[in-house]
């Protein structure tokens, strides 16, 4: 997650001249980048006219595919947000282990993250998928979810594991030397600080996962895409039933990373 | 014995080593109860790191440290159990950003020493008022001037009763017109009694207060005694360079 480096004061000795800023969700539409700030509006606005006008406007065409589809939206937000929060959860335990000083602990951490960031998502989704699905019985959704937070996680602990690095040295030496425990230091101290340096790029991955909860259309989820899917093979009318999917994603994107900004600009406010 | 000469803190013979670079090269002395001892020197000559290590936040690679009578080195020794007796106040203040100055100086009462949140706050703010900074109870840390948040340090330790504080260079981090009101609050707790052993480049408090002052470079103690024998006629030709160009 290069973004996050941006909030690290430890990196900048070799990263601070040549700093690029790239997240693997949807550009974050700061005010300070004009051209980003007027993109955003353009293709937000402009996605949302253009549902109105093709619901409307071509309602024998579009109406019912609008009709047919907001239980896959349903189902892509839960998958969504189960995901992220189970990611979270996988990410902080991974963060902390990669941080350990125990020898077996780091190992098992780091093998996870490094074997996990190793392999595309969408064979991660197949193989958890279908492990899962051998030993236990779970709900479809609850796998894919499961699955989805598994890769997810790897990700998030490299940016847990940023955020309690960024976090300067003497907060915990301050905090030992009253007598705290590590653990009591790294509960009270060090990550309530650092879930406000992690928060932005866990909003970033927010929308990272939500693209990429599509992905879970091929293992039998009726999502956004899978929905649409259903009603192409129905109707054979492929060209109007992905232009509405591809519509609403870019809308619900837009919505959570204009979202996301607002946070951190609050955020900044805050310090 | 005496309580004046009972010994608080002993380190004897120890040495520490960054890689190959020898930080400190067999080190001994002793703080007694009540004692105010000044560590100075030029930097780099290993003054902060056996403070820091008579806290445990350095290893230490041969020697002893005591501390209370518990010997640090000792990994059997509980090391939290010794920093709640010994206070550390660091150049940078180190207070948490995300509390504010009352729960800075109540959070380590209640996780560490098992006290009810209101008489935390009672011992909090009977402290804050003593250094004179009680209207800021409810402020958080970045709000306060450099010399406010080391004065909120201060408290901040003192409220785990420690038996003796360390402090590392507690003005080098302030602007010159905020160093007299920290400086003032150690007097005052040095007239207390409070064991003390400060690192620091300010002479005026080390002649002051000191009971004895120990002059260290390249990580030896070239000289220790009274703060009128050093500051006066030292016999070591280091200490008297150091001083003509300090002075």
């Amino acid at each position: 997650m290069i973004r996050l480096a941006l909030h690290l004061p430890m990196l900048n000795s070799q990263s601070s001249q040549n700093q690029i800023e790239v997240g693997d969700g949807a550009a974050i539409p700061h005010k300070s980048d004009a051209g980003l700030f007027t993109a955003w509006r353009i293709a937000f606005f402009g996605a949302i006219v253009l549902c109105l006008f093709l619901a409307f406007g071509r309602p024998d065409q579009y109406m019912a595919i609008f009709m047919f589809i907001p239980d896959g939206i349903l189902v892509t937000f839960k998958v969504t947000v189960g995901a992220i929060l189970l990611a979270i959860v996988f990410g902080l335990i991974a963060g902390l282990g990669r941080l350990s000083n125990n020898r077996f602990i780091n190992g098992t951490a780091s093998l996870y993250v490094e074997v996990i960031r190793g392999i595309p998502l969408l064979v991660q989704l197949f193989y958890i998928y279908y492990a899962l699905g051998r030993f236990v019985k779970i709900p479809d959704i609850l796998s894919a979810i499961i699955a989805m937070a598994f890769c997810y996680g790897a990700y998030m602990a490299e940016i847990f594991r940023a955020g309690i690095q960024s976090i300067s040295k003497g907060q915990m030496e301050a905090a030992l030397s009253l007598g705290m425990s590590r653990r009591q230091a790294m509960s009270e101290v060090i990550l309530p600080q650092a879930f406000k340096v992690v928060l932005p790029p866990i909003g970033n991955e927010f929308i990272a996962l939500l693209k990429d909860s599509s992905l879970v259309s091929i293992l039998a989820v009726s999502d956004l895409l899978r929905r649409g899917r259903e009603y192409a093979s129905e109707t054979f009318n492929y060209f109007e039933t992905y232009t509405v999917i591809a519509l609403i994603y870019l809308i619900l994107t837009l919505f959570f990373s204009k979202l996301i900004s607002l946070m951190e600009e609050r955020l900044n406010d805050g310090r | 014995m005496t309580a004046a000469s009972r010994p608080m803190i002993e380190v004897s013979g120890v040495s520490k080593y960054f890689g190959s670079f020898r930080a400190l090269s067999d080190i001994s002395f002793t703080v007694n109860d009540g004692e105010k001892v000044v560590i100075i020197g030029p930097s780099g000559s290993g003054k902060s790191t056996i403070l820091r290590a008579i806290n445990c936040l350095e290893t230490i690679d041969r020697g002893r440290i005591t501390v209370g009578g518990m010997d640090i080195s000792d990994p059997k020794t509980n090391i939290c159990k010794v920093r709640e007796e010994v206070g550390m106040v660091f150049q940078s203040f180190n207070l948490f950003p995300h509390k504010t100055v009352l729960e800075n100086l109540t959070l380590a009462q209640t996780v560490v020493r098992k006290r009810s949140k209101k008489d935390a706050e009672q011992i909090a703010m009977e402290l804050l008022h003593k250094v004179n900074i009680a209207e800021k109870a409810d402020a958080y840390p970045a709000k306060l001037s450099g010399g406010q948040q080391q004065r909120v340090a201060i408290a901040r330790s003192l409220a785990m009763n420690p038996k003796a504080i360390l402090f590392d260079e507690p003005t080098s981090a302030l602007d010159p017109e905020m160093i007299g009101e920290v400086l003032d609050v150690m007097k005052t707790l040095a007239i207390e009694g409070m064991t003390m052993v400060v690192v620091t480049h300010e002479m005026g408090f080390a002649r002051e207060v000191a009971d004895r002052v120990i002059f260290m470079d390249h990580g030896k103690i070239v000289e220790e005694g009274t703060p009128e024998h050093f500051f006066t006629a030292p016999s070591h030709e280091r200490a008297k360079l150091f001083l003509s160009q300090i002075l």
